[in-house]
C-alpha cells in the first residue's frame, strides 16, 4: 500500500495504482478520453493532466503515472496530487482548445450528440472560444464494414478503437497511420472489420467518429426509453439495455456485468433490433385449403383445441432457442394435463440426459472463473461463434497468463493460439487417457476447464450415446488427479438461451415421452397428431408428415411456414421472461415495448388454450405463474445467482463405460449472424452474413 | 346651490368642454385601422406562423438535429430523421408541428443551429378545421418559400441584437 494526498485528503491505495485510480479512490473526478479501464494505457489525449508534488514540476498525465513514481517529501510526508488547482485548470483548457482545433463541431448532425464525452467535457472543462482561425483539417471517411459508420473529421486520435480491436477482439485490423496533422485511424486497406465484437468500438469512441450505421440518424439519446434487460441471442445472457421510442426498439446497448459480459456485447446482440420489426407474426393464422389465413384468436384457439381433444395424449412439444422458462413451464403443464410427456428443449439426438445432474449440463467454472483457469480444452465448439464473450474472456486469460489452450473439433480462428489436437472422438479418448503433450498438461493442471460444445454433445446421425460418452470423458478430464479443491472445470457451452432453463424445469421427455428427433419421426409416421413448436425453427420441417403443427412464436420463419395454426407470441424485448444462461445463472428480461398487433405474451396464449380445451392451468397472472414455478423449482427465484452445483454427482459419469469408437465434431453454429429467427429477419444480419461468407471465400 | 355652480350651468361649461374634446379627437389622426385592408406595423421579432427555410440554392436547411423538438415546452413538434436517399446526409423524414399545441414561445427558432425553423411575420393563418393546423414538413417548407423575403429581412434587422 502507498499513501498519497489527493487535493489535501490522505488516501491509502495499492502502490500499483495510477494517479487516476488514486484520485478516483479519493472521490476526485479526472476527465479523460484515451484512458479506459479495460484497455492498455496510451496516455495520448493529455486530458487527465494533474499537478503533483513529489514529481516533475509540470502537469502530469495521471493515467500513465503510478503512485509509486512519486517520491515522499523531505520529512517523509506522503506525495501529493492536485486536481483543482489553477495549473490543472489551465492545462485542461489548453488541451481542450487543442482538441477542438480540428474537431468539426458538427454536434447537431452527429449521432453522438447528447451522449458525447467531448461535448460534456468541453462544457465542463473547456473555454467557450478558440484562438485558431485557420482552416480545420479534413480527413476522408473510411469504410470499415456495414455496422460501424465513420466520420473521421471528428476523430481525436485517442486510439481506443485500435487498442480494443487489437487487445480484446483480437484482430489487428485497425491502426493509426501518419504523424501530427496527418495522423489517421484506418483499417489500412478499407476493408470491413472481421470481428464479431466490432460494435463495441461505437461505445468506446468518446466522440462521434465511430457511430452505429444501422442506427444512423434514427433517434437522439434523450428521446429513448431505457429498459434494462438480458440478451437471448446466445446462452451467455449478456446484460443489455434496450432503448425504445414509442412502440419501436431503436437500439440495444451493453450494460456492465462483470460476471458475464464485462461491458462488451457481440454484434448479433447489438444489431439484431431491426429483426424485431420485420417478418413479425402479428395475427393468428389458420391453414385453410392449404393456405394460411389470418383469423381471430377465438377461431385459432378453437381450431387447436378441437384437434387436441381428438388427439388424446398423442401431442408433442418442442421448444426453440429463444423460449423463456415461463412459457415452457406453461406448455409442459398443458401437455401434462392431457397426459403427454413429450416435451423437449434439446437439439436432435442430444447426449444430455434428463436423468443427469445439473452439473452435467451447465458451465460450472462460470464465465468469470475462466480467468482462474490454467489450461483450457475446447471440445467440439467454436466459442467465437457460439459465445463471443466467452471467447473474449478466454482470450483475456490467454493474454494475461499465456495458458495452454487445446482444441478438438473444427479448426477455426479463435483470436488466440491453440494446440490443435484432432477433429473427433478418437482424439478426445486419447487426451482423456493422458496421451500426448496436451493430455499431460491437463493431467497436471490444477484448474483446467473442459469446454464441451453442443456439436460434441448432439450428433443427429450417430445417436445419443456419442454425446453421453463425450460428457463422460470430459467429466473425467475435469476430475484429474491434481485438480484443486472446489474447482469444477466441466463446462458445457450451450448456444441457445432456452436450453438450461428448459432442462432446469424438466422440459425434456418424461412419463413415456420421446425426444425431439423421435417426436418428428413419430409425426412423420402419423403416430403423433399434434406438435407444438414453441419458437422452434431449427428442425426438419419437411419430416413432420401430416401432424397438426401449432407454431407459437414471434417471427415468420421455417416453423411458421410449416404450421397449421400460428399463434403470434412476443419477442424477448416484449415480455418479462426468465432465462438461465449457460453458467446456470437465472436472469430475467424486461418488457421494453409491447408486442405488435394481436400478438400476446407466449404463456398467456398457452393459458388461453388450456381454457379452450377445458383444462385451465391454475394461474391467471405472471405473478401466479412465477410463484408456481418457484414453488416447484426454488432456484429460479434467485435471480442473478447460480445455484451451487454438485460436482460429486458429475464424477460418477467419469467412470461410465465408453461405447463410441469414433465420431467427428463439427460446429453447432453454421452462420454466426443467422442463427435464430430474429437474426434471419434482420436485414443488417443478412448483410453481415453475406459479407462474412464473401470474406471466407476470399480467404480460401 | 352655490354661485360657482350656477355660473357653470349658465355658461354650459361641461357641454362646451365636451364639444371641444370631441372636436380635438375629430381632427386628430385615427389609431383604428380598416383591418383586412390596412395593417399595423409588425416587429421584426414578431413570432407568428412557423416556416422551414431553405438555403439560396434550394437545399433545405433543417438537419434533423431535433433540438427544437427537445426544447419545445408544449411538445408540439414531432420529428423523424434518417439518411436522405440520394446522398445519405442527415435530414428529416417527417417534421410536424401541431399548431394547436404551439404556444408561440419562439424557443424552437432560438434552439435552431441553422436558422431553419423560424416563426415568421404571418399571423393570419386561421383555418376552418382543426386538421389544417397540423402542419407537415411540406406545409412548413411552402411557408418558408412564401415568406422567405420577409423572414430574411427580419433576421437581418434583429441580427445586431443577438
Amino acid at each position: 500500500m502507498a499513501s498519497i494526498k489527493v487535493d489535501g485528503t490522505l488516501v491509502e491505495v495499492p502502490d500499483y495504482y495510477t494517479l487516476m485510480q488514486a484520485a478516483e479512490a479519493a472521490g476526485a473526478e479526472i476527465p479523460r478520453f484515451c484512458y479506459h479501464d479495460r484497455l492498455s494505457v496510451a496516455g495520448n489525449c493529455r486530458m487527465c493532466l494533474v499537478e503533483v508534488k513529489g514529481g516533475p514540476p509540470k502537469p502530469q498525465a495521471s493515467c500513465a503515472m503510478s503512485v509509486k513514481d512519486l517520491r515522499p517529501g523531505p520529512n517523509g510526508e506522503p506525495p501529493e496530487m492536485f486536481t483543482n488547482t489553477p495549473m490543472v485548470k489551465k492545462a485542461r483548457e489548453g488541451v481542450m482548445e487543442f482538441l477542438l482545433v480540428n474537431h468539426p463541431l458538427d454536434c447537431p448532425i452527429c449521432d453522438q450528440g447528447g451522449e458525447c464525452d467531448l461535448q460534456d467535457q468541453a462544457m465542463a472543462y473547456g473555454v467557450d472560444k478558440s484562438r485558431f482561425h485557420e482552416n480545420k483539417r479534413a480527413v476522408e471517411d473510411k469504410y470499415i464494414g456495414p455496422l460501424v459508420k465513420t466520420s473521421m473529421n471528428r476523430c481525436i486520435h485517442c486510439t481506443r478503437c485500435v487498442r480494443f480491436t487489437t487487445e480484446v477482439a483480437g484482430i489487428s485490423e485497425m491502426g493509426l497511420l501518419g504523424r501530427g496533422e496527418d495522423a489517421e485511424i484506418t483499417t489500412y486497406l478499407e476493408k470491413a472489420l472481421s470481428s464479431e465484437l466490432q460494435g463495441n468500438v461505437i461505445d468506446l469512441c468518446p466522440v462521434g467518429a465511430l457511430t452505429s450505421k444501422p442506427y444512423a440518424f434514427n433517434a437522439r439519446p434523450w428521446e429513448l426509453n431505457k429498459t434494462e434487460s438480458i440478451d437471448v441471442m446466445d446462452a451467455v445472457g449478456s446484460a443489455i439495455r434496450v432503448d425504445s421510442r414509442g412502440r419501436e426498439v431503436m437500439r440495444i446497448m451493453p450494460r456492465v456485468n462483470e460476471a458475464i459480459n464485462e461491458e462488451w456485447i457481440s454484434d448479433k446482440t447489438r444489431f439484431i433490433w431491426d429483426g424485431l420489426k420485420n417478418q413479425r407474426l402479428d395475427r393468428p393464422y389458420v391453414r385453410k385449403n392449404g393456405k394460411l389465413q389470418a383469423t381471430s384468436w377465438d377461431e385459432a384457439l378453437g381450431a387447436v383445441a378441437a384437434r387436441i381433444k381428438k388427439a388424446g395424449n398423442k401431442v408433442g412439444a418442442i421448444a426453440g432457442d429463444l423460449a423463456a422458462v415461463e412459457e415452457m413451464y406453461a406448455l409442459k403443464g398443458l401437455l401434462a394435463s392431457i397426459g403427454s410427456g413429450m416435451t423437449d428443449v434439446r437439439p436432435a439426438m442430444s447426449g444430455i440426459d434428463p436423468s443427469m445432474p445439473r452439473s452435467a449440463y451447465i458451465f460450472n467454472p462460470t464465465i468469470a472463473g475462466i480467468e482462474d483457469a490454467d489450461a483450457i480444452l475446447i471440445i467440439g465448439a467454436n466459442p467465437r461463434k457460439e459465445a463471443a464473450l466467452i471467447n473474449a474472456r478466454i482470450r483475456k486469460t490467454w493474454r494475461a497468463k499465456n495458458i495452454p489452450v487445446g482444441v478438438i473439433g473444427e479448426r477455426a480462428d479463435l483470436t488466440y493460439t491453440y494446440d490443435y489436437l484432432g477433429e473427433g472422438f478418437e482424439t478426445l479418448a486419447d487426451v482423456a487417457a493422458g496421451k500426448g503433450s496436451f493430455g499431460e498438461i491437463l493431467a497436471k493442471a490444477q484448474r483446467p476447464i473442459i469446454i464441451v460444445g453442443e456439436a460434441a454433445v448432439s450428433h443427429a446421425n450417430l445417436g445419443k450415446q456419442v454425446g453421453r460418452d463425450v460428457i463422460a470423458l470430459a467429466s473425467k478430464l475435469a476430475n484429474g488427479a491434481n485438480v484443486a479443491e472446489g474447482w469444477n472445470g466441466f463446462a458445457l457451452l450451450h448456444n441457445a438461451a432456452s436450453r438450461v432453463g428448459g432442462l432446469d424445469i424438466g422440459f425434456v421427455p418424461h412419463d413415456g415421452g420421446v425426444c425431439s428427433a423421435d417426436q418428428i419421426a413419430l409425426a412423420g409416421k402419423g403416430e403423433l397428431d399434434v406438435l407444438f413448436l414453441l419458437g422452434a425453427d431449427e428442425y426438419d420441417m419437411s419430416a413432420m408428415g401430416k401432424a397438426f403443427v401449432v407454431y407459437i412464436g414471434s417471427h415468420g420463419d421455417q416453423g411458421a411456414h410449416r404450421a397449421d395454426v400460428i399463434l403470434p407470441g412476443a419477442a424477448y424485448t416484449e415480455k418479462s421472461g426468465t432465462y438461465v444462461n449457460t453458467e446456470g445463472r437465472v436472469q430475467q428480461t424486461a418488457r421494453a415495448v409491447f408486442p405488435p398487433g394481436d400478438a400476446k405474451e407466449d404463456w398467456t396464449i398457452i393459458r388461453a388454450l388450456s381454457g379452450a380445451i377445458g383444462k385451465p392451468l391454475p394461474y391467471n397472472s405472471l405473478a401466479q405463474l412465477r410463484s408456481a414455478i418457484y414453488a416447484e423449482f426454488p432456484h429460479l427465484a434467485r435471480v442473478d445467482e447460480i445455484e451451487a452445483s454438485d460436482f460429486a454427482a458429475l464424477t460418477t459419469y467419469a467412470n461410465a463405460t465408453i461405447m463410441t469408437k469414433s465420431a467427428p465434431f463439427g460446429s453447432a453454429v453454421a452462420d454466426f449472424y443467422l442463427s435464430n429467427p430474429i437474426a434471419r429477419a434482420s436485414a443488417v444480419m443478412g448483410e453481415c452474413a453475406a459479407l462474412a461468407a464473401g470474406l471466407r471465400q476470399a480467404a480460401e | 346651490m352655490r354661485a360657482s355652480q350656477f355660473v357653470n350651468t349658465l355658461i354650459m361649461k361641461e357641454f362646451v368642454s365636451a364639444f371641444f374634446l370631441a372636436m380635438r379627437y375629430f381632427f386628430s389622426p385615427k389609431p383604428t385601422i380598416n383591418y383586412p385592408f390596412e395593417k399595423g406595423p409588425v416587429s421584426p421579432r414578431f413570432r407568428g406562423e412557423h416556416a422551414l427555410r431553405r438555403y439560396p440554392n434550394g437545399e433545405e436547411r433543417c438537419i434533423a438535429c431535433k433540438l427544437c423538438e427537445a426544447i419545445c415546452p408544449a411538445q408540439a413538434i414531432t420529428i423523424e430523421a434518417g439518411p436522405r436517399q440520394n446522398d445519405g446526409t442527415r435530414r428529416t423524414v417527417r417534421y410536424d408541428i401541431d399548431m394547436v399545441k404551439c404556444i408561440y414561445c419562439g424557443f424552437c427558432q432560438e434552439a435552431c443551429p441553422v436558422d431553419a425553423i423560424v416563426e415568421g411575420p404571418n399571423f393570419e393563418f386561421a383555418t376552418e378545421t382543426r386538421e389544417e393546423l397540423y402542419f407537415s414538413k411540406e406545409k412548413l417548407l411552402a411557408n418558408g418559400d412564401r415568406w422567405e423575403r420577409e423572414i430574411a429581412s427580419n433576421l437581418a434587422a434583429d441580427a445586431p441584437y443577438r
